[in-house]
């Protein structure tokens, strides 16, 4: 029961983080209200006994993805207009889309079925996980392997298109 | 509503309100950001029909997407930042010529 509602309160700060994003005017408070999201949607995988993802979700979503953020927007100067004005001008056309968008989605969700029927939690710890990958999935782990160098490969070409293009 | 219609509503709703930020925020960074919070979103959805049905494939795929997500952001960044080096801000309609 106090799992249950543990799972609620973490789904809905999650939105709550996800609707702070958009009130929230500097780079710098867009960044943490995410990092906050990403910290509720742990605690959420790790309430629906998904141990595996909820690790990966703080180590490389908090502890990679947005530390890389928040270190380029230390970089920034914060005197940008687009650090004091915080909409574009397609509010209004952005607005309605999404309103929009969201009544299909929930009712497309709505007519349709939910997959399965397993009522008890099944329990996905580093065992079946790895197994499954090693086993059945070892040529899309190598894949992303492969797929990390390429972004590096392409960051670091970024990186020389920009000191050659000043000298 | 029973547990997996209201974890899927919240991931729909962290979906299309990643998507309202990529559309009405002005700062590049914030749109990036919330791509981030579309992908969070997804991946929300796969976690809970993954759990539910009882099988590992869900969660196999949330793996790869966080690997995506990574080098996204990894190769992003420094586009960004070329950008503000090139135009001196971040604002997206300051750049709105790429469109061709």
């Amino acid at each position: 029961m106090i799992e249950e509602l543990l799972l609620y309160f973490c789904a809905c700060t999650a939105v709550l983080g996800g609707v702070m994003m958009i009130v929230l005017r500097a780079p710098m408070r867009v960044a943490m209200a995410l990092i906050y999201s990403m910290i509720s949607l742990g605690g959420v995988y790790g309430l629906l006994h998904v141990d595996v993802i909820a690790v990966f979700q703080i180590m490389i979503y908090v502890g990679a993805v947005m530390v890389f953020m928040v270190y380029a927007i230390m970089l920034l100067d914060v005197r940008d207009p687009s650090f004091v004005r915080r909409y574009s001008p397609q509010l209004g056309a952005g607005l309605v889309a999404t309103v929009l968008l969201a009544l299909v989605l929930l009712w497309s969700v709505h007519q349709t079925a939910v997959p399965g029927t397993a009522p008890s939690p099944a329990r996905f710890g580093v065992q079946p996980f790895s197994v499954a990958f090693l086993a059945e999935y070892w040529l899309y782990f190598e894949l992303t392997s492969l797929l990390l160098v390429v972004a590096v490969v392409a960051a670091v070409a970024v990186v020389k298109a920009r000191s050659a293009s000043h000298g | 509503m029973d547990k997996v219609s209201f974890l899927v509503a919240v991931s729909l709703t962290l979906f299309t309100l990643g998507l309202l930020g990529l559309i009405v925020r002005r700062n590049l960074l914030v749109m990036l950001m919330c791509m981030e919070l579309m992908l969070n979103g997804v991946n929300l959805s796969l976690v809970t029909f993954a759990q539910r049905g009882g099988n590992v494939e869900g969660t196999v795929m949330v793996f790869l997407i966080f690997i995506v997500a990574a080098s996204e952001i990894a190769i992003a960044i420094p586009i960004v930042l070329l950008l503000m080096r090139h135009r001196h801000t971040l604002d997206a309609g300051a750049h709105s010529d790429l469109k061709g």
